[in-house]
């Protein structure tokens, strides 16, 4: 684990502008609508018969993924180039004892190619902080998941497609099920979702597969699932890290799907207008029935579109906020030679 | 402090005979009217009655395409472009209120080509101050004004419509 500290005093500029985007926690409910607005405009332009725009033309765009991912990478990838980049696709395997040094150094080179942003995942949590904290004031961070820390965008996308089918956050009860203890996802979502205003968001999953305290972030917990999914708007599945499941957290999978995978039957028990999401990629019959994953309520194809226009409205918001910031030290140089 | 105000109808009037008379030279049917935000949007709704066109009328919303993006970043609020029919071989009249360097109307058309190909673009401008960075000029303009170098002039509606011309306070 990385140090870390209050996440706003590196991600937001002087102005309140988004500089870097580490995490949703303590981003105030005017900055993600805007996030949220942006990215509409950016989903509105899909009916353009050139799906690109010019604001980022120019800038380097540099992926780096020292964890493996395909549908993140290729989403941040098309981002990146509908809003004119160029971009370059590094995926670095990292050694878990060398990696402070190796990450300096990789972020040295990058920069040395002068890059305008880094688009990072990383198995540690705080790794993108720390790179955030170190690179030059020019270069934009955009956090593309750290550990079991955040993952900002797959958050907002999530926002953004509750948004879409249900408008207002106010009235919504939430709940996010399966396994919460190892989900960056799951730490993003309450956090937007608080933020945002939903009425009441609950976590769903076995004692073993939730965090010592979470109750303090302001969920309803249950290890229940229907008396969890009763009267829900939202239904948010994770994914059951199957790579993460070694310590015997659980008895089997074919247990866990019995108990807690989101079936047509389950999902009686929710408001009969609910919606179900996930993030992907699924593991049918693990945690959600093919029938469900495939069926009217699910807007899991909607989310991976929606996550190239957060993504679009993540990067040029970035960069704006670094523009301004440039702009304002330039500035501020001027009057000190004057 | 506002030193003039001048209310817009009479230059609407004005406009729509103008458009009328452009469009009738060129054998131009059925153009598609589009707006931009914010002033330019409510100078085309009024022109799309008054010229009584039937297609629905567009909207740009340009801060996706400024030019000035490296240098004063993204605009906070940014709303959707809307442009309701393909704009592929349609004759388009675009509609800005106040028509001044000329880099809004390169950056709506430039948007505009990113929908399709259009067959003409005419440019209507409530106001023209002939201040042009760009070589771009209006077909159609409300009024040419001079203005001082300490003065603004400012659209306000969208009803009434009326333009304040006011003195900056620095």
């Amino acid at each position: 684990m990385f140090e870390q500290q209050d996440p706003n005093q590196i991600q937001l500029n002087s102005e309140g502008q988004l500089k870097h985007f580490l995490t949703t926690e303590g981003l105030s409910r005017e900055l993600l609508s805007e996030i949220l607005d942006t990215a509409d405009s950016f989903v509105d332009m899909s009916a353009q018969q050139v799906k690109k725009v010019p604001l980022l033309r120019g800038k380097t765009v540099v992926n780096l993924f020292f964890e493996a991912s395909t549908r993140t990478a290729s989403t941040f990838e098309l981002a990146a180039k509908r809003l004119s980049a160029d971009v370059l696709n590094l995926n670095i395997s990292t050694s878990s004892t060398a990696k402070g040094e190796t990450l300096r150094d990789t972020l040295m080179t990058m920069e040395a190619m002068h890059s305008d942003m880094f688009v990072v995942r990383h198995s540690d949590s705080g790794a993108q902080h720390y790179i955030a904290q170190n690179v030059t004031p020019d270069v934009a961070v955009i956090n593309a998941g750290d550990g079991r820390h955040a993952h900002p965008t797959q958050a907002m996308l999530d926002m953004l497609t509750i948004r879409q089918h249900k408008g207002d956050f106010s009235p919504l009860k939430v709940a996010i099920v399966g396994d919460i203890l190892h989900s960056r996802v799951a730490r993003s979502q309450i956090h937007a979702l608080r933020t945002l205003g939903a009425a009441e968001v609950r976590v769903i999953a076995p004692h073993t597969l939730l965090p010592r305290h979470i109750e303090a972030l302001g969920v309803q917990v249950y290890t229940d699932m229907k008396q969890g999914l009763k009267d829900v708007d939202v239904v948010m599945m994770l994914r059951l890290q199957r790579e993460r499941m070694l310590s015997a957290l659980l008895p089997s999978e074919a247990e866990f799907y019995k108990l807690y995978g989101l079936s047509e039957d389950k999902l009686q028990h929710a408001h009969p207008d609910a919606i179900v999401m996930h993030p992907g990629p699924i593991n049918r019959g693990v945690e959600i029935e093919s029938a469900v994953a495939d069926g009217p309520r699910s807007l899991i194809l909607n989310q991976v579109t929606n996550g190239i226009a957060v993504r679009m409205a993540v990067m040029s918001m970035s960069m704006s906020g670094q523009t301004t910031e440039a702009a304002r030290r330039a500035e501020q140089h001027a009057s000190r030679t004057e | 402090m506002v030193s003039g105000v001048i209310k817009v109808d009479a230059l609407l009037e004005k406009m729509t005979l103008e458009l009328q008379n452009y469009l009738k030279a060129r054998a131009i049917d059925n153009p598609m009217i589009i707006g931009i935000r914010t002033g330019g949007v409510w100078i085309a709704e009024a022109l799309q009655e008054s010229l009584e066109l039937d297609s629905p009328m567009g909207v740009l919303d340009i801060a996706f395409y400024r030019d000035d993006f490296t240098r004063m970043g993204l605009h906070p609020k940014v709303q959707p472009s809307i442009l309701p029919t393909a704009t592929e071989g349609r004759h388009i009249i675009l509609v800005d209120d106040v028509l001044m360097s000329g880099r809004t109307v390169r950056a709506a058309m430039n948007e505009i080509f990113d929908y399709g190909r259009p067959a003409s673009i005419t440019l209507a401008a409530l106001i023209d101050l002939n201040r042009r960075e760009l070589p771009v000029q209006a077909d159609v303009v409300g009024e040419v004004m001079l203005l001082a170098p300490d003065e603004r002039v400012k659209l306000t509606g969208p009803a009434p419509l009326s333009i304040e011309i006011s003195k900056r306070a620095d």
